[in-house]
């Protein structure tokens, strides 16, 4: 186990690496050039080239890059090319923001998912079951942005019920974690109601049912814990999904996470902050899938022994 | 199966005809442009706006309202409909190409070629998908091409992965061990053997694919980094038109509703397709 | 039906007819009571509060009242005061500025500013390690070029030859230069503050200017409170004001109206302003105002068939501003130039060229183009942009010139303008020139000087007449404030003789729309302010 463990760690280690590699070399290849843009307008051409000799971009890409990744050893990100300040500090300040959204967004996914697929598999083939089954499709085919200024409207502008904007009360949280978890919970719905179908059909339930357990028990006791592996798994991908997917909700509902800094500094071509969050945000995904890959087993006896 | 047989079979599933319907509906939307729109959907109008410079609502001239310059809506609909589907079928065609490239070469030559092919697969899943697709969009010079490009270098990884765990299973089997003890060469398994098994998940894929592709489209065109203007697309007609959404609400809606449809009925379609094509899906979906 | 829209155009022209009609001063002895906590919003981030990096116009006007100059302008007007400086003179040739300081006043760490400071602070803008934009201003202080290229340590031509006076030395007569010591990058900062943040001066400010920084948290909100130690009694008027960063403008919008924002700093979107203007209510929550703004399409000048200068002027007669102007809501008003009304050197009497399609065609026949071409139009991709480009485009169209529109993230369009023989047109729009002090220099220099026009640069046309340049030199030597009138009649003629080459099309002056909540008071132009854009030293809550 414990060499397990460290396999996946020094692939993920690997994997991290050959993302900062392929963002930088992506970063540099566009056009636009930082060093004209931070000189402004009445700059001479001696002060642009002063500027990008400070920021080290007339050398060669990979003398940069190594620079880059010394630094990282370090646990230093850089420093951003317009606000001056460490892009460490910068990333940390709105870290706990997004991990708020993305904690209440995959909640309101799991519990509405994991309701809605146990109803649509206990009464399959039903009218009910094919009215969840649309609605998750529904979910899922939506863009963001559209339910989002949904909500928006009716919820906040209109009736008044949530703020419209903002952070720091959990009143706040709702209307975006509404927006993100009603559209993902078709996913869990999904997989709820076919991995509850299978178990359903196996023997050791028909045996729990033969020896007279109430259905409610045998569906939560026995049956329930069996359909979470799947969602284990996809709450691990979910994860790395809402690292960098959160862009249209943050900027909607004003929410200050790292999307909305990402999205500000790709326009000022801001390097270290883009870098700094791509990094960021393929780490939680390296992580969420390495944790569901390792939380696998301890679910499933099944899979612990192959 | 017999033609009767999947018309009955249609029949019974109301929820599938209505995607057939629809993305019928679209396919002729779109080849059909020039002939079914009213109006030019790049005219301008000095009376599509109103004096103090507003769109107009749905009306007898404008079945749907005009946009922020004065342009009929339903014809940039209808036009946007080319824009949709030419993404969709461009970008989703290359990623589910590449995709299964990769994913049968990995599995197929296991050695040092499939680790390497695999381990970058693994590398590109850990991509912040949206964010990559920004930052190319936003700082290449985005066309229709390119944004297609961009979502198809998002999207290939899924289709690579399971296109790897399919042939890695077949390349198991004893009829493909026989084939290789009588000397087949290993570009005449790949194409007659190997290929023909994952046609059912090219077909799945690819409709699935499709509808992440409309609301990827969709998302980079809001975000001001998609479509080029005066193109019209789903997506960019409402980023154009966000801040309308209460006086103007139209302008929002049409749009939003025709993406939600489209990748709606493609989702759907693509569900049916896989559990008719794949017999142990069946019924899981 | 009918009355509906007479009413609501009635309003609009009224509306638009309105800065004509505001006065024109706010002085600081009018009745207003002290005292409030107000919020202001914007969409983006405040990058940072360094007074010789920060030139966002976000943080613009929050940097003008964090610090103090040695110059400043009368709230709500282009005209200059002295300010840190108690008083000044210059010598007859222009080339020694004198000025005495203020004594007494304090940096917000407690420290007493001195004339060392003023050296410090503005050594430290032109210095290149402090990556500033700002040190090209000050060109014309003595020993620039020396300590630009790194040969001296330090501006030789400042010198504080007292506890209370500081001399500038200039290298040639400038008539920008008391512009240049109220610009935000003369803001005086006290070195050791600078040096305790280690680079985060930017994230710590301390200053002498009226108001003080409480709390920033990042991503968030920013809180300032008033300096009770301000020089100027009476100043501020309000207590505090709290900026909130991440808010679209809409939602802000909706926020003021249910009274929780005061300023909606990104101004009323377009949807909004028109619900806005019809409704009675919303009416007095309309601040507009006129900015020291133009917008243009650049023609580049060395790219066929832009190099014909009839070729030009035939572009120039095709576009109609009329209807430019009314798909933003008649927020702007056409321009025939390339300075904006408020400016000095405006020409009132200039006609420019007229709005017809058919001249336009046949001086495109005379040059040598009865079939037109095709071409290639820049804009940024933020709304309304594009929506400007495709109208422009329509009207090229109609002349018989296909334009292609690539509408591209800011950074891009702005490498594309200064890459030779790269962009054809651009719109400015959203880039759009807006003056960094009431002076027409400034409007010609970067943009349609020769020294602009290099790789990196910002003259988009790659624009460079000779003799023009000559001309413009001459003007801005003419620093006499006796002379005033002579050097605005001669920058008049050097930008309409500009006209007559062409390399712009001026479309629009835009105006700036602001939304205030009712409980704010103060004239219009302290909320449009031409050189601090909101005057937080200016606004007060009504009583």
């Amino acid at each position: 186990m414990i060499g397990l463990i460290l396999v996946r760690l020094v692939q993920a280690a690997l994997i991290l690496l050959g993302v900062a590699a392929l963002t930088f070399v992506l970063l540099y290849a566009l056009p636009a050039d930082p060093a004209v843009l931070l000189a402004g307008r009445n700059a001479t051409p001696q002060i642009v080239a002063s500027i990008r000799h400070q920021l080290g971009l007339d050398q060669p890409l990979p003398i940069q890059f190594w620079h880059y990744l010394t630094g990282l050893l370090h646990g230093d990100l850089g420093r951003s090319f317009n606000q001056k300040t460490a892009v460490g500090p910068l990333i940390a300040a709105r870290l706990p923001a997004t991990l708020t959204l993305m904690a209440a967004g995959i909640a309101v996914e799991v519990v509405l998912g994991l309701t809605l697929g146990v109803i649509a598999a206990l009464k399959r083939g039903g009218f009910i079951d094919r009215c969840v089954m649309t609605a998750s499709f529904v979910g899922v085919s939506t863009p963001q942005f559209l339910v989002a200024l949904l909500l928006l409207y009716v919820f906040a502008a209109t009736l008044g019920w949530f703020p419209m904007s903002g952070y720091g009360t959990p009143a706040h949280l709702v209307l975006p974690a509404l927006t993100l978890g009603v559209l993902g919970a078709g996913w869990y719905a999904r997989i709820v109601r076919s991995a509850m179908i299978d178990v359903l059909g196996q023997d050791y339930v028909r045996t729990a049912n033969a020896k007279g357990l109430s259905a409610t028990r045998v569906v939560l006791r026995h049956a329930l814990p069996n359909a979470l592996l799947p969602v284990i798994a996809m709450i691990g991908i979910d994860i790395g999904q809402f690292m960098g997917g959160t862009v249209v909700v943050e900027a909607v509902f004003g929410w200050p996470g790292i999307g909305q800094l990402a999205w500000q500094a790709i326009q000022q071509v801001d390097i270290p902050i883009i870098m700094g969050v791509t990094l960021t945000s393929a780490l939680a995904i390296v992580l969420g899938n390495l944790v569901a890959d390792l939380l696998a087993p301890l679910i499933d006896p099944r899979i612990r022994a192959a | 199966m017999a033609m009767p047989a999947l018309l009955r079979g249609l029949l019974r599933r109301p929820t599938l005809l209505v995607g057939f319907v629809v993305i019928i509906g679209v396919l002729v939307a779109a080849l059909f442009a020039p002939w079914l729109a009213p109006y030019s959907p790049d005219d301008q109008m000095f009376d599509g706006l109103s004096l103090e410079g507003a769109p107009l609502p749905p009306s007898h001239q404008f079945l749907l309202g005009t946009d922020t310059l004065g342009r009929d809506l339903l014809s940039r609909l209808i036009f946007g409909a080319r824009t949709s589907l030419i993404i969709g079928l461009v970008a989703n065609g290359t990623a589910v190409m590449t995709g299964l490239c990769v994913g049968v070469l990995a599995g197929y030559f296991s050695g040092l070629v499939g680790l390497v092919l695999m381990r970058f697969t693994d590398l590109m899943t850990a991509f912040p998908a949206l964010l990559l697709a920004i930052v190319l969009a936003a700082l290449l010079k985005p066309s229709l091409w390119i944004v297609a490009m961009v979502i198809a270098m998002v999207n290939w990884v899924q289709v690579a992965r399971i296109a790897y765990t399919e042939t890695r299973s077949l390349t198991e089997r004893d009829f493909i061990l026989a084939e290789r003890a009588m000397g087949a060469g290993n570009l005449r398994i790949l194409f007659l053997h190997i290929a023909p098994h994952l046609v059912p998940t090219a077909i799945v894929w690819g409709t699935l694919g499709i509808a992440t592709t409309v609301l990827l489209e969709a998302t980079l065109s809001f975000l001001g980094v998609g479509v080029q203007p005066p193109q019209p697309s789903w997506g960019n007609i409402v980023f154009e038109s966000q801040s309308y959404f209460q006086s103007a609400p139209w302008l929002v809606f049409f749009p939003g509703a025709m993406i939600l449809a489209t990748a709606l009925s493609f989702n759907i379609v693509g569900d049916e397709l896989r559990d008719l094509l794949d017999p142990t899906q069946r019924g899981r979906g | 039906m009918l009355k509906t829209l007479l009413r609501s155009t009635a309003l609009v022209a009224a509306i638009a007819l309105a800065p004509a009609i505001v006065p024109a001063l706010t002085s600081p002895a009018m009745a207003q009571a002290q005292g409030g906590d107000i919020v202001v919003t914007y969409k983006d981030d405040i990058a940072t509060l360094d007074p010789a990096i920060g030139y966002d116009w976000q943080n613009w006007s929050i940097i003008k009242s964090l610090f103090s100059r040695l110059m400043d302008y009368t709230p709500g007007t282009p005209d200059l005061v002295p300010s840190l400086a108690e008083s000044f003179t210059v010598s007859p040739d222009g080339q020694t500025y004198t000025f005495k300081l203020r004594k007494g006043v304090k940096f917000s760490n407690g420290r007493v500013v001195v004339p060392a400071d003023v050296k410090y602070s503005i050594e430290r803008a032109v210095d290149p390690k402090t990556q500033g934009p700002g040190g090209g201003f000050f060109g014309a202080i003595a020993g620039f070029d020396d300590f630009v290229a790194g040969k001296a340590t330090g501006l030789s031509g400042i010198e504080t030859p007292d506890a209370d006076t500081v001399v500038f030395k200039l290298s040639r007569p400038d008539a920008t230069f008391l512009h240049v010591m109220a610009i935000n990058f003369a803001s005086v900062v006290p070195k050791e503050a600078v040096e305790a943040a280690a680079g985060d001066f930017g994230k710590k400010p301390v200053g002498s200017g009226t108001f003080v920084m409480k709390d920033w948290v990042i991503g968030q909100k920013l809180v300032f409170a008033r300096n009770p130690d301000y020089f100027v009694k009476g100043v501020p008027h309000i207590d505090s004001f709290a900026v909130e960063v991440g808010q679209e403008p809409l939602v802000a919008l909706l926020r003021l109206e249910k009274g929780e924002v005061d300023i909606a700093g990104d101004g009323i979107p377009p949807a909004k302003f028109l619900e806005l203007s019809k409704s009675p209510e919303g009416k007095q929550l309309i601040v507009d105002g006129q900015q020291l703004n133009t917008g243009y399409v650049t023609l580049n000048t060395k790219i066929k068939p832009l190099d014909n200068v009839k070729v030009r002027q035939a572009l120039n007669m095709a576009i109609n501003k009329e209807r430019i102007t009314r798909i933003v809501n008649g927020r702007a008003t056409p321009a025939n130039q390339p300075l904006p009304p408020l400016m000095p050197g405006y020409d009132t009497s200039y006609k420019g060229y007229t709005f017809d399609v058919a001249k336009a065609k046949a001086m495109l026949r005379e040059a040598g183009f009865p079939d037109g071409f095709s071409t290639v139009l820049y804009s940024t991709n933020t709304d309304p942009q594009p929506r400007i480009a495709q109208a422009i485009q329509q009207d090229l169209a109609a002349i018989g010139v296909k334009a292609e529109i690539k509408a591209l993230a800011q950074s891009n369009v702005i490498a594309a303008g200064g890459t030779e023989g790269e962009a054809p047109m651009i719109w400015s729009g959203g880039m759009a020139w807006i003056a960094d002090f009431p002076d027409p220099s400034n409007f010609y220099g970067p943009i349609l000087g020769c020294a602009g026009a290099v790789q990196g640069g910002w003259n988009w046309s790659w624009y460079c007449n000779e003799a023009l340049q000559k001309r413009s030199v001459e003007a801005d030597s003419m620093s006499d404030p006796a002379k005033k009138a002579e050097r605005e009649e001669a920058w008049k003629k050097i930008f309409i003789d500009v006209m007559a080459d062409a390399p712009w099309i001026p479309i629009f002056n835009e105006r700036r729309v602001v939304a205030k909540s009712k409980r704010m008071g103060g004239a219009d132009n302290i909320y449009i302010d031409p050189t601090r854009v909101i005057n937080y030293d200016a606004i007060f809550v009504k009583p």
